[in-house]
């Protein structure tokens, strides 16, 4: 180490942080997110091949429309999990919300009336959260464990184990209405509106620095001028409106209301988020590889429905991916830990501590 | 307050601020200002008002029995995920191996006719621990939340238990008369699962509270870092917790067989939230470090009280859930306030001493 830095004074030109970037190929290509995207691809071309009836429209559509509600959710879970937060209580929002609008249908509300009736609850869910991590200084773990159940419980309190099945025609066609004749279902316009809003507030504006911020450091952020509670506030709230917006898509979808709509979908949307290369720790990730994330659980599930492997195993699958995505981090330290001590960059500093 | 008396390892608390007027006073304040008191008064007070409406609900034989049988397989969960919460993880995953090792249990019977019933405990608590030891391991030696593994975990075990259950469904006469009886058998009128639950919980609180093992669970959970200088094994203390956990959990499958006689893939679905919540409720805090297996165990009773007394009371059991919600808010949010105080009161005993 010494003789690097040596070296480096030895020279004429003092060398600036920019010699020590890796090249542009290597930032953008050896990523997570890449990682993630090739992997996807290998599937797509895999289960194109091996899997009969997978390259179709047909298939597309089904993908496009199961994946839709995960990836409604996915993008405020995305931001939540940078801010170094998580939010368990996601699918008993969506749950909730699913129930209240079935019975604002129910009792004769207008369709759009009750749109927004539900997505007010979901607001109304996201702010008790928002309140409970922000004001009252809770963990978000243990206040969303809490809601989770609380939500949960509340429509099922509602509804008991009874469902709602009327609703109108001409907003469940909504649903399956494709443009044209390609298998892509309206709906998804109004998704990837949805993805792009959500990928341009995280990576180009303040707000989405403040977001990384917080999740690299909340003291450093907070002296920085990032107004922590309140961006987690209208974070939480964010996932509230947008799991009650997928609570709608749902019960559309489905054309049932019922208290155990999505149940366990909370786990999906958090190992897609986490598959797509956002450190569970907070501040680092991207939106690209969250949309692969969720694309490559849908695509691997969708596949093996078609072969006709039962759901059970895709659970298993889609536990193992996510175990497997948050401690592969720690087994490429171990192995690089064990090829090149030297250079891992605490020693680095450690290095460079010695010498100033 | 819970934290006091957990630190200082006796029952006596610090000296207050303002002495109180002579011992007895002082030692009765300290027990009302225990957690696992308030909860106990808690429990009275729904057995009282469910008793009030409906005296089937305690005076019957059946009854009485049914308080202290349904809370014994949950208390031995919420105890297991105390532990682990008390050194600052979680573990999500006790319903899914609860599940596992309940089929387990049955198939072992099938497979296996005349096996000993001790020998199904033991398979019962060895998968368990082996479920948890996975955990464990994870959490371990990748250094990642505990949250994060366990809800993997918790999804692959529950996969894992229904591609191997499939449809299936284990009946109680699938297994010996023996077993099952041990679901409803008494001892002075006490049910055996019970006294297994209060055995299990005596021991466990006894090395929680008085060994240097169970101490430097709570250290690790006060501060890892600091636990990590001191010398602290934290990788070994972080999979005793979630073996023991598991263990626990693998216990109460094997109960839980023997209590119901009908196991399919989905035993125990969701009780997650039942055991965490028992723990949160009776004073142990998710943050770490902070809480007794008493409280754990005391909090389990109460959950499963309500559940029973709810519909006694006029409220359909649908509600029962947003209950337990209900209450794991409110009793972190009872921490938090509890611990803010405290604070004030040591910064200002600080400020007024200097």
């Amino acid at each position: 180490m010494t003789t690097i830095w040596a070296s480096a004074k030895a020279n004429s030109r003092t060398k600036t942080y920019k010699d020590y970037a890796k090249p542009l190929w290597q930032r953008t290509l050896m990523t997570t997110e890449s990682a993630v995207i090739l992997g996807l691809i290998l599937v797509v071309a895999y289960a194109s091949i091996a899997v009969n009836n997978f390259a179709s429209d047909i298939t597309l559509y089904y993908l496009l429309r199961d994946i839709t509600p995960i990836l409604i959710i996915a993008l405020p879970m995305t931001l939540i999990i940078l801010t170094g937060d998580i939010d368990l209580s996601v699918a008993s929002i969506l749950a909730l919300s699913s129930v209240t609008f079935g019975m604002m249908v129910q009792g004769g509300w207008p369709v759009p009336l009750a749109i927004i009736g539900t997505l007010v609850v979901g607001l109304v869910c996201g702010a008790i959260n928002g309140f409970l991590v922000t004001v009252v200084g809770l963990p978000s773990l243990a206040v969303t464990i809490g809601t989770m159940a609380a939500f949960r419980g509340i429509a099922q309190g509602l509804l008991g184990t009874t469902a709602i099945t009327t609703f109108p025609e001409e907003w469940t066609n909504l649903t399956s209405m494709k443009i044209g004749s390609t298998g892509i279902p309206v709906l998804s316009i109004l998704v990837l509106v949805l993805i792009i809003v959500f990928a341009v507030i995280m990576h180009f504006t303040p707000f989405g620095r403040g977001i990384f911020a917080i999740g690299l450091s909340k003291e450093a952020a907070e002296f920085s001028g990032v107004n922590v509670q309140r961006t987690k506030m209208i974070l939480f709230l964010l996932a509230g409106l947008l799991s009650a917006l997928a609570g709608i898509y749902l019960t559309l979808k489905t054309s049932t209301a019922r208290a155990e709509n999505g149940t366990g979908l909370e786990l999906t949307v958090i190992a897609a988020v986490l598959l797509g290369g956002v450190s569970i720790f907070g501040g680092k990730g991207a939106m690209h590889g969250v949309i692969a994330g969720v694309f490559l659980i849908g695509t691997i599930e969708s596949a093996l429905r078609l072969a006709n492997v039962t759901s059970d195993v895709s659970r298993i699958i889609v536990g193992t991916l996510l175990v497997l995505s948050v401690i592969s981090p720690s087994i490429l330290a171990w192995i690089r830990g064990r090829r090149r001590p030297a250079s891992t960059p605490g020693t680095q500093t450690q290095a460079f501590l010695a010498k100033s | 307050m819970t934290s006091t008396a957990q630190l200082t390892r006796d029952p006596a608390p610090l000296p207050p601020a303002t002495p109180g007027p002579n011992p007895v006073a002082r030692a009765i304040a300290a027990v009302f200002k225990r957690r696992e008191t308030s909860i106990i008064i808690a429990i009275l007070v729904v057995i009282a008002a469910a008793t009030i409406v409906n005296d089937q609900f305690l005076v019957s034989k059946d009854g009485f029995r049914n308080l202290l049988l349904n809370p014994s397989i949950y208390i031995l969960l919420s105890v297991g995920v105390a532990m682990v919460i008390i050194t600052r993880s979680v573990d999500l995953s006790v319903s899914s191996t609860l599940g596992l090792t309940a089929y387990l249990t049955g198939r072992l019977f099938i497979d296996f006719p005349g096996i000993p019933i001790v020998a199904v405990f033991i398979a019962g608590i060895i998968a368990g621990g082996l479920l948890g030891l996975v955990n464990g391991a994870l959490v371990a030696y990748a250094r990642v939340p505990a949250m994060v593994i366990t809800l993997g975990t918790m999804y692959a075990y529950r996969g894992i238990n229904v591609a191997w259950a499939g449809s299936n469904r284990i009946n109680p006469q699938d297994m010996p008369k023996e077993f099952t009886s041990l679901g409803t058998a008494q001892i002075l009128s006490i049910p055996v699962l019970t006294i297994i639950a209060v055995v299990v919980v005596i021991l466990l609180a006894w090395y929680m509270k008085n060994t240097r093992g169970g101490r430097e669970f709570y250290a690790l959970g006060s501060d890892p870092e600091a636990a990590q200088l001191y010398g602290l094994n934290v990788v070994k203390r972080n999979l005793i917790a979630f073996v023991l956990c598991g263990a626990l959990a693998g216990l109460a499958g094997v109960l839980y067989a023997a209590r119901y006689g009908t196991i399919d893939s989905a035993a125990g679905y969701g009780v997650e939230l039942t055991a965490i919540g028992g723990a949160v409720i009776g004073g142990v805090a998710i943050s770490g470090g902070v809480g007794t297996l008493w409280g754990a165990a005391f909090g389990a009773i109460l959950l499963l009280t309500i559940k029973s007394a709810l519909p006694v009371l006029g409220v359909q059991d649908f509600w029962q859930q947003a209950v337990v919600g209900v209450l794991i808010i409110g009793a972190i949010v009872l921490d938090r306030v509890l611990a803010l105080r405290q604070h004030k009161k040591l910064i200002t005993t600080k400020g007024a001493s200097s």
